[in-house]
């Protein structure tokens, strides 16, 4: 299979997976007790947890099987679409206000996985 | 505007601090294991046998770890800030390769780590929270 599937299931389960997480987290409010306990018990008890969770597990296993038919060399920089990604779908679906600075640090970082990689 | 108090920002450095060690940790762990003892050869056995590997096992609850406290983190703050800021752990997992792995780091992968370490902290600067 061309590396691209696995890169475009990867990209599409993370922010998939992250967005669910962010969404529902912020539905939940602010946790204000950190406890190992309610916490799991939260993430067992929504579904759109449970979903972010599956995705994540998806993305996992997704990222073994393009280092299989890639180098990691290719495979992080690739994956690091996801950075961008999300952060444009956290401004249109999560409504966040993304400022001036956090789109610069956001490619600043974006760049420097692309360089970290070579 | 920003409706974050000091509060909030000395929490949210803290949860990311947190979310960044359990994560490199973990894969560190989890890689050291494979390597030392640990096999995957494909049969559904092996894939029970290779959670009795202690490095295996450290770095299961690590992540376990990671995906709580990034949960915990993202109760409050924006999916746009935490992206950027925990992305710093790539530049810990270079460092970890190059600490106990003996990988060489060539100046291009300095460059990168700047540019990283900047973006973290270019990001980390703003109000975490923004939304609503």
């Amino acid at each position: 299979m061309s590396p691209w599937v696995y890169v475009a299931i990867i990209v599409v389960s993370t922010v998939a997976s992250d967005l669910l997480q962010s969404w529902e987290m912020k539905r939940q409010g602010e946790v204000m007790h950190f406890g190992i306990g309610s916490l799991l018990r939260t993430l067992l008890s929504k579904a759109p947890l449970i979903a972010s969770v599956v995705f994540l597990a998806v993305s996992f296993y997704a990222f073994l099987a393009l280092l299989q038919v890639s180098d990691l060399s290719f495979a992080v920089p690739a994956t690091a679409l996801s950075l961008v990604a999300e952060t444009i779908l956290a401004r249109l679906l999560l409504k966040e206000r993304v400022t001036a600075a956090r789109w610069a640090g956001t490619a600043l970082v974006t760049v420097g996985v692309y360089l970290l990689a070579l | 505007m920003p409706v974050s108090s000091n509060r909030l920002v000395r929490k949210t450095r803290l949860f990311s601090a947190i979310v960044v060690a359990t994560n490199v940790l973990g894969n560190f762990a989890l890689s050291w294991g494979m390597k030392h003892g640990a096999a995957l050869d494909g049969s559904p056995l092996s894939f029970v046998l290779v959670v009795f590997n202690p490095w295996v096992l450290v770095g299961i609850t690590l992540l376990a770890g990671w995906v709580l406290s990034r949960m915990a983190l993202l109760s409050w703050a924006d999916l746009s800030y935490v992206i950027p800021v925990t992305s710093v752990g790539f530049v810990l997992n270079a460092i970890m390769g190059a600490v106990f792995l003996g990988e060489t780091i060539s100046p291009m992968r300095w460059m990168g780590t700047l540019c990283i370490v900047g973006g973290t902290v270019l990001v980390g600067l703003t109000a975490p929270k923004t939304e609503r």
